[in-house]
């Protein structure tokens, strides 16, 4: 049963990765065609350094993102901070509040904010609201759920003794909150935030609501170009995104391996252990 | 004690960003577009979408069985691998679904239009062009392809949590490889495949892109008629009734959902 | 005279309405060894992070040196924990783990050094600075805890079931060790266990407490000897407790026979509990026996046996380092000084008699006595 499950996972993964190579081999190409690869050249990633249009965009996408992503990051460490110390009943509301944008369909969500800046334009008397903050006020509503789910539970893994050490031996709430549970959850808000940015930057569906004519984004616009035939530039953006994103992956990775070591050190939980 | 006021702004914004919307949709939706008024002709009006209603389920549907056929087998394998291969094959998971969703969609368009890569290369075997594209055949594999991570994440990582434990328990009792699967690992791994089939639905009943591309004219969905509303034929009432109705949809289905996993906490894993 | 330095006044603290100490009053001399002993439950642990701060008292206050403390901060307080699982900073060395509290308190980095330097050398571990927390084994993380908290030089230390993550020997060795640093220092040490053995080997004082009730303060020698009630002489040690009557002064009457025992100022035929130790048990041939009985089990425990015998229906435990088979039919005499009475109380006639050691094993096949405990979860 092994080997045939590992075979079919080969498959799949071949299945999953074929559109990725088929736009890869797209961006060497030395014509505007996805079907018939006519000759490798670098030409169209050179055109896309170059492009006027497209690395604006890019550079909205990143603006937009990183924004997006340190405003939930803070937001949503100090709720989760908060929502530790609550009784059963908050909590739930709370949580129950925070699964609402992951599980509600993102079409909902656009809408919904959308619907919400419209009629705050209305009562307001401002024609045009749609723009840069309405925009980046959906990407940080749909980045916290994403923080908080992920330091939640390096908040919970902590010893909470390791909090009452710090103020035993002489430390304020705050000090303590810096000097050492910063350190333990650190991994949780790293890992957050990235996913933070990383849905961010490839956010499509809630943009497409919200967005102004003043900021767009890189998803956005290549939606309304695809009404069109595509540039080889536009392959050659997503190959080099691609590659990026696998970068990023493989640091998180090495920083969760670094982590997870940690914890399972054979001699150790945390601390203290039966073991000597 | 002090320490609660933390989640204070974060509360206020979900209140502000989350609920307060939700329920503007849902004055929208009962409001009518021209004068304003209270009115039930937006929600009367859904009679007449149902069949799209219908086929949107449908279609989610199918693609969330798919992804689950196909979507189990790996997350079991990526399961029995070593602890590095695991991390390493969840990433590899994980990854298509951080890059544009766009792109990737239409990445298939070109690989199965009529003159496509595929049917490039099955021509030059002299089978005539196959109508790869423009159809629910289309549309249900451009859902399976972009929604398959969503399905073998939480099952890898309900698969990955079974106690091994149990599986020498099983194996002390007499089960060879099969029994085990289908007396053990199977039943304990029920929370993963709901939880799967979900994260595939939800998004797959509301999508409107993948559609749009790789779907014909008869493939609509109800979030192309939810888009065309709001930004082609602006009309918002219609589309906030037609959103509330999908809100409603999905959040039955998670109910149902999560009333067999008899979890407190939400289907959502990450 | 020692000078008192903590005392706890009328305390009391309830969670959601379930009270977990009930008006506790005690006090803790300077440079006393005192320990907190008693089951899992019994607000022990409560106690103590009343003492340090970490917990409010609904009720009562708490002084020191004389000095009304209740709003004091866990960070103003001159007292330092050794947490249970030691709590030891994973993200720096032994040096910065220990030097944390020094740190804070803005102290210089040259007596920092010298002061981590003195502290390693107390708790026997020189040379470890640079060490990663993580790697040490349970013993020695449990030292660097000690080490940690020590360094700031607290008046008071306060101990949280320290040894219980250690493995038998090197327990009872860091017994010795904790006392030893105590004396040397001369620091008060208030310790929280459930294990009565440890409270007897380490402590100037016992106060043994159940269900948010202190039941009894004293020395160690005077809790073993002179339990108060039923529940103090059944959690230390192993003890027969029989039904009796007090006749008079100094004569107790208990399976129909009058026995001389040592205790007085008990109400004529007033009833009583009677303890007698195993160990305290003569056991000598049937006919010179003040009562007789049947060996009902014998087993092995290296340093004596245990024997389990039958009188009139009612098991004793005896601890003999002689051999008696089962079946046997044997008497037993029994010395005045050994027999010690108490007070009835609520806890008289809960522990049975030696049918079996523990009341879990009685409950272990009880099936009424699991649904009701599994409604009872369901519902809290």
């Amino acid at each position: 049963m092994k080997t045939a499950s590992k075979v079919f996972t080969v498959a799949v993964f071949i299945f999953l990765y074929v559109p990725m190579l088929v736009l890869g081999i797209a961006s060497f190409n030395s014509v505007s065609d996805v079907v018939v690869f006519r000759g490798f050249t670098f030409d169209n990633y050179k055109a896309l350094f170059q492009d006027s249009v497209l690395l604006p965009l890019l550079l909205n996408s990143i603006i937009i993102s990183v924004i997006a992503s340190l405003a939930a990051t803070v937001l949503g460490t100090a709720a989760t901070l908060g929502i530790q110390r609550m009784g059963k009943r908050l909590r739930r509301v709370t949580m129950f509040m925070t699964n609402i944008p992951l599980t509600n369909p993102e079409i909902v969500t656009g809408v919904s904010l959308a619907l919400l800046f419209a009629f705050v334009g209305q009562a307001l008397k401002i024609n045009s609201i749609m723009g840069f903050w309405t925009l980046l006020i959906a990407h940080i509503t749909f980045n916290l759920p994403y923080v908080i789910l992920s330091v939640q539970p390096k908040l919970t893994q902590m010893d909470p003794n390791l909090t009452s050490a710090a103020l035993d031996l002489g430390c304020t709430p705050v000090q303590a909150f810096f000097k050492v549970v910063l350190h333990e959850i650190f991994p949780g808000i790293v890992s957050g935030a990235l996913m933070a940015f990383t849905m961010s930057l490839d956010d499509f569906v809630i943009s497409y609501f919200v967005y102004g004519p003043n900021f767009v984004t890189l998803p956005v616009e290549i939606y309304n170009y695809t009404k069109k035939p595509l540039h080889p530039k536009i392959y050659a953006l997503f190959t080099l995104l691609f590659l990026v994103i696998l970068l990023m992956m493989v640091v998180m990775n090495v920083l969760q391996a670094r982590d997870t070591a940690r914890h399972r050190n054979p001699r150790l939980r945390k601390s203290g252990g039966p073991i000597n | 004690m002090k320490r609660q006021f933390l989640s204070g702004p974060y509360i206020l914004w979900m209140v502000l960003f989350t609920i307060i919307p939700l329920a503007i949709v849902v004055y929208y939706a009962f409001t009518d577009s021209i004068t304003g008024a209270f009115t039930l002709k937006n929600l009367a009006a859904m009679g007449t979408y149902l069949p799209i209603f219908l086929r949107s389920i449908w279609l989610a549907v199918v693609s969330a069985l798919i992804c689950l056929v196909l979507g189990y087998p790996v997350a079991w394998c990526i399961a029995q691998a070593g602890p590095r291969a695991q991390r390493f094959l969840y990433m590899l998971v994980m990854l298509p679904m951080c890059i544009s969703f766009l792109l990737r969609t239409l990445a298939w368009v070109s690989l199965l239009e009529d003159t496509g890569i595929i049917n490039n290369l099955l021509g030059r075997l002299g089978i005539g062009p196959l109508r790869l594209v423009r159809n629910d055949g289309a549309v249900i594999l451009g859902m399976v392809y972009n929604y398959l991570p969503y399905m073998i994440m939480p099952l890898y990582t309900v698969i990955m949590k079974i106690d091994h434990r149990l599986v020498e328990a099983a194996q002390d009792l007499g089960c060879g490889g099969s029994q085990v699967f289908l007396r053990v690992t199977l039943p304990l791994s029920v929370p993963g495949i709901i939880s799967g089939v979900t994260m595939v639905f939800v998004p797959a009943v509301s999508t409107f892109y993948i559609s749009q591309k790789l779907g014909g004219t008869t493939s609509t969905m109800i979030g192309d008629v939810i888009e065309s509303q709001f930004k082609t034929a602006y009309n918002p009432n219609l589309g906030a009734a037609l959103s509330l109705v999908l809100m409603i949809l999905v959040l039955a289905c998670i109910a149902v959902m999560n009333r067999f996993t008899g979890d407190d906490e939400s289907v959502a894993t990450i | 005279m020692s000078k008192e330095l903590i005392r706890l006044e009328g305390i009391s603290k309830a969670y959601d309405g379930e009270v977990v100490l009930d008006n506790i009053n005690l006090y803790i001399n300077d440079s006393e060894f005192l320990t907190l002993l008693g089951p899992s439950g019994c607000g022990k642990t409560t106690t103590l992070q009343i003492i340090g701060g970490f917990v409010k008292p609904t009720a009562g206050s708490v002084l020191f040196d004389g000095v009304r403390i209740n709003d004091v901060p866990p960070h103003k307080r001159q007292v330092n924990t050794v947490f249970q699982r030691y709590a030891l900073f994973p993200h720096l060395d032994v040096y910065d783990n220990i030097a944390f509290g020094l740190r804070v308190s803005k102290v210089s980095e040259d007596e920092i050094a010298r002061r981590v330097a003195e502290m390693l050398e107390v708790v026997g571990m020189r040379g470890f600075e640079e060490r990663k927390v993580d790697n040490l084994s349970g013993g020695q993380q449990q030292r660097i805890a000690i080490a940690r908290a020590l360094v700031n030089r607290p008046k008071v230390l306060l101990l949280d079931e320290p040894l219980g993550a250690l493995d038998l020997r090197l327990r009872k060795d860091m017994q010795v060790e904790l006392k030893r640093i105590q004396q040397q220092l001369g620091i008060t040490f208030v310790f929280v266990t459930h294990d009565q053995e440890e409270a007897l080997t380490m402590s100037d004082t016992i106060v043994v407490m159940d269900k948010g009730v202190i039941q009894q303060i004293g020395r160690p020698e005077d809790i073993y000897n002179e339990p108060k009630n039923a529940f103090v002489a059944d959690f230390i040690g192993e003890s027969n407790i029989l039904d009796g009557i007090m006749r008079a002064d100094r004569a107790v009457e208990f399976f129909g026979r009058r026995f001389a025992c040592v205790d007085e100022g008990f109400a004529k035929d007033e009833p009583v509990d009677v303890v007698i130790r195993p160990e305290d048990v003569d056991i000598v041939p049937a006919d010179t026996g003040h009562l007789c009985g049947t060996v009902t089990g014998v087993t092995f425990k290296g340093v004596h046996y245990d024997i389990i015998v039958d009188f009139h229906g009612f098991k004793w435990l005896i601890q003999t380092t002689d051999y008696h088979p089962e079946g046997a039919y044997i008497g037993i005499r029994l010395n005045p000084e050994d027999i010690h009475i108490m007070k009835k109380s609520r806890y008289s006639g809960m522990f049975g008699d030696y049918s079996s050691y523990s009341a879990e094993y009685d409950e272990i096949g009880d099936a009424a006595l699991a649904e009701e405990l599994e409604e009872q979860e369901e519902e809290g």
